[in-house]
C-alpha cells in the first residue's frame, strides 16, 4: 500500500458579503463559503495545481485522513496522495465542497443571514455553473491562474466539462470521467424519484426542519438506496450478493430484510442520512438536471468552440449503464469537431457506474501516464 | 475491425514505467518494424496524421520524435490505447468505423491503416472514409501473391498464412484474401487513384514483378 497524505485540514473561503453572488437563475447568494482542502506544494509559478471535483454526495475530503480515528480516508485517496496518479510529491491538489452541498460549503442548511435561521428551500436553486464559478472565486483567492488540469467522475465530471467550455482559460488539461455534457431524461427521472422520496416523507415539512428534532430520514434514504441501484450494475450486483440471504439460511416468508442485496441497501440509506442533508440532495440532484452543454446553441460542438487549447482524457465504462458510454462517445465527437486534442477509453468493467472509483489499476496507469505527458508538454517543474 | 492481438508492433514497449520525459529516444527508428519505417517516409515533416488501428503508438511516436508530425490513432484494444498514452499520444478507444466519422472532412493530411486491411468486415466503407478524412490514404497489407504463398497453395493444396505472419488462418480474425492486383483492381472499380506503390521483400523494395516477387505492398492513395 502506497503511504497516504496523513492527516489533512479542511479550509473555509467566503466571498460575497460586499457584492452577492450572482447566480444562473437570476438570484443572489452572499456571502458565500466554500469548504476546501489541499494537498502538495505550489511550485515556484503556482502551474501544478490540479482541481478535483467531487460527485453528488462528496466533499472536500478527497484525500487523507482527518483523525487518527477515521476508519476510511477521503473519497479518491486511491488516487490521490504520494506517488499516486496525481501525485502530491509534484502536484498541489486542491478539492473543494460544491456550492448547494452540505459539508462545510453554503448550501440549504447553512443559516440565512438575513433570518438568522437555516435558508432551507429559501436557499437559491444553483447550477453546476455556479459550482464552477464558485471555484473560481477560490482558484482567484488561492493565487492560481491557469490550472493544470481538472478532473471528476460523474458529477464532477459534469463540473470538469463546464470547466473547459466556459472557462477554457484556466485549464490545460480536461479529465471527465463517467459522465455527460447533457443530463438525459433517465437520469432527471431517477433524480426525480429520489426527490419524490423526500418530498413524501412528513418530517421534510417543505424543507423546514432543522431543529425540529426529526429529519426527513427515511426519504433520504429510499432516495440513496435508488441511486446505490444505479451506482451498480447487473452484473456487480450478481458477484457482490447473488441471491445470498443475510443472517439466515431459509426464507421467512415475511417481510423482514431477507437477501442481502436488500441488506446492503438498507444499510447504506440508513447510514446516507447520518451524513448528508436531505435538501442539499434537493438542490444538487436539480443542478445536474439542469446541465446541459448543448444550450444555448443546441450543439455540443458549439459549447468546446473556444476549447480547443484544452487536452482531454475521456473515460467511460462499459457497464455504467446510468452514464453509458455513447454519452462520452458524443462529447469526443464534438470535440473531435472543432479539432481539439482528445484521447478517449471505454474500460471493460464489470462495477457499473461506480467502477470509476474502483478500477484502481487501470485508472492509476492511465492518469499517471497522463499526467506525466502534461507535467512535460506544459514544462512544469516540480515543487 | 482491426485487432491488435493479431498485429503486433513496434519493439513491445507497451505501457511500462517510466517517465514520458523518458520515452522518445534517437533509435527508435529501428526499432519500427520495415514496412512502418517506409510508410514513415511517406508522411512529410511537420504534417497531421491518423492511424488507424494504431497498437502500441510505435509509428505514431516516431513520427512525432523524428519528423514533428502530430499524430492521433484509433485503437479498438484497450492495452494499446494504455501504451499509446504511456507514449503521451493521443487516441480515441473504439472501432474504425465510428472513430472515423468523429471527424470531419480533410481533417488530416495523411490516414494511415497499416496491415489492418485484410481484417475489416468493410473495405470499402473504410477506404472510403479514409479518403473522406484524410488528403492522403497510406495503406500497408501482406501481398498474397507472392510466390512462396502460391506454390504453398499449388504444392501442399492449403490456403497459404499471410507473408510475414505465420498464424494460421484458424488463430487470426476473419482474415481477407488479396494480392496486389486485386487491390489494384478494387481501386480502379472505386475511383481510387494510386499516387505511389512500394513493393518491400523483407526491407528490400521490390522494382521487378512486384505481385510475385513482394510479401508487402504499401500505396499511397487519393481521390
Amino acid at each position: 500500500m502506497l503511504s497516504s497524505l496523513g492527516i489533512v485540514t479542511p479550509q473555509y473561503f467566503t466571498f460575497g458579503e460586499d457584492e452577492p453572488f450572482l447566480l444562473e437563475s437570476g438570484a443572489t447568494l452572499g456571502p458565500v463559503t466554500i469548504a476546501y482542502e489541499t494537498y502538495g506544494q505550489f511550485n515556484a509559478d503556482r502551474s501544478n495545481a490540479i482541481l478535483i471535483l467531487h460527485a453528488l454526495s462528496g466533499s472536500a475530503h478527497a484525500a487523507g485522513y482527518h483523525s487518527a480515528e477515521d476508519a476510511k480516508p477521503g473519497w479518491w485517496d486511491d488516487c490521490i496522495g504520494p506517488g499516486k496518479a496525481f501525485d502530491t510529491e509534484r502536484f498541489f491538489v486542491i478539492c473543494s465542497n460544491v456550492l448547494g452541498s452540505c459539508y462545510g460549503s453554503s448550501g440549504p442548511s447553512s443559516l440565512d443571514p438575513g433570518t438568522g435561521r437555516p435558508y432551507g428551500l429559501g436557499f437559491p436553486v444553483v447550477t453546476i455553473g455556479d459550482m464552477v464559478r464558485a471555484q473560481e472565486r477560490l482558484l482567484d483567492h488561492l493565487g492560481i491562474e491557469r490550472l493544470l488540469c481538472a478532473a471528476g467522475g460523474s458529477m464532477g465530471g459534469m463540473q470538469v466539462l463546464e470547466w473547459a467550455a466556459h472557462h477554457p482559460g484556466r485549464l490545460r488539461a480536461a479529465i471527465p470521467l463517467a459522465t455527460t455534457a447533457r443530463h438525459s431524461p433517465m437520469l432527471i427521472a431517477l433524480s426525480e424519484v429520489g426527490r419524490q422520496a423526500i418530498y413524501a416523507d412528513p418530517a421534510w415539512n417543505n424543507g423546514d426542519y432543522y431543529g425540529n428534532g426529526k429529519k426527513p430520514d427515511a426519504g433520504l434514504a429510499v432516495a440513496r438506496m435508488v441511486g446505490h441501484i444505479t451506482y451498480l450494475s447487473d452484473e456487480s450486483m450478481q458477484q457482490k450478493f447473488g441471491r445470498r440471504l443475510q443472517a439466515r439460511e431459509q426464507y421467512g416468508y415475511e417481510f423482514q430484510t431477507e437477501f442481502a442485496v436488500e441488506s446492503y441497501l438498507k444499510y447504506n440509506g440508513n447510514n446516507f442520512t447520518r451524513r448528508f442533508d436531505a435538501n442539499s440532495y434537493l438542490y444538487v440532484t436539480k443542478a445536474m438536471d439542469y446541465f446541459d452543454l448543448s444550450q444555448p446553441t443546441g450543439t455540443f460542438a458549439a459549447a468546446f468552440a473556444g476549447s480547443t487549447a484544452v487536452k482531454f482524457l475521456v473515460v467511460s465504462f462499459t457497464s455504467d449503464w446510468l452514464y453509458p458510454s455513447y454519452h462520452s462517445k458524443d462529447l469526443v465527437r464534438a470535440l473531435h469537431a472543432v479539432g481539439a486534442d482528445v484521447t478517449y477509453l471505454d474500460i471493460e468493467s464489470s462495477w457499473g457506474h461506480d467502477a470509476f472509483l474502483l478500477e484502481v489499476e487501470t485508472m492509476t496507469r492511465l492518469l499517471a501516464s497522463f499526467m506525466d505527458r502534461l507535467a512535460d508538454e506544459e514544462g512544469v517543474r516540480t515543487p | 475491425m482491426s485487432s491488435s492481438s493479431a498485429r503486433e508492433r513496434g519493439n513491445g514497449r507497451s505501457g511500462g514505467a517510466g517517465n514520458a520525459s523518458a520515452l522518445p529516444s534517437a533509435n527508435i527508428s529501428t526499432s519500427l518494424r520495415p514496412d512502418l519505417r517506409v510508410v514513415a517516409k511517406k508522411i512529410p515533416a511537420g504534417a497531421t496524421a491518423l492511424d488507424l488501428g494504431c497498437g502500441d503508438g510505435a509509428l505514431l511516436e516516431y513520427l512525432r520524435v523524428a519528423k514533428g508530425v502530430t499524430g492521433r490513432g484509433i485503437e479498438k484494444g484497450e492495452a494499446g490505447v494504455l501504451a499509446c498514452v504511456r507514449r503521451g499520444l493521443s487516441v480515441r478507444q473504439g472501432n474504425l468505423q465510428e472513430g472515423l466519422a468523429d471527424y470531419p472532412d480533410k481533417s488530416f493530411d495523411v490516414v494511415i491503416l497499416s496491415q489492418t486491411l485484410q481484417y475489416l468486415n468493410d473495405p470499402t466503407m473504410i477506404l472510403d472514409e479514409m479518403l473522406r478524412v484524410g488528403r492522403l490514404a497510406v495503406v500497408s497489407f501482406p501481398n498474397l501473391g507472392y510466390w512462396r504463398c502460391r506454390l504453398h497453395l499449388l504444392v501442399r493444396g492449403r490456403i497459404p498464412p499471410a507473408p510475414d505472419y505465420p498464424q494460421e488462418w484458424y488463430e487470426t480474425p476473419r482474415r481477407q484474401q488479396f494480392t496486389a492486383v486485386d487491390f489494384l483492381d478494387a481501386c480502379r472499380t472505386q475511383g481510387i487513384a494510386v499516387r505511389q506503390a512500394i513493393y518491400l521483400s523483407g526491407e528490400r523494395e521490390v522494382r521487378w514483378a512486384p505481385n510475385l516477387l513482394a510479401r508487402t505492398a504499401i500505396f499511397a492513395l487519393a481521390r
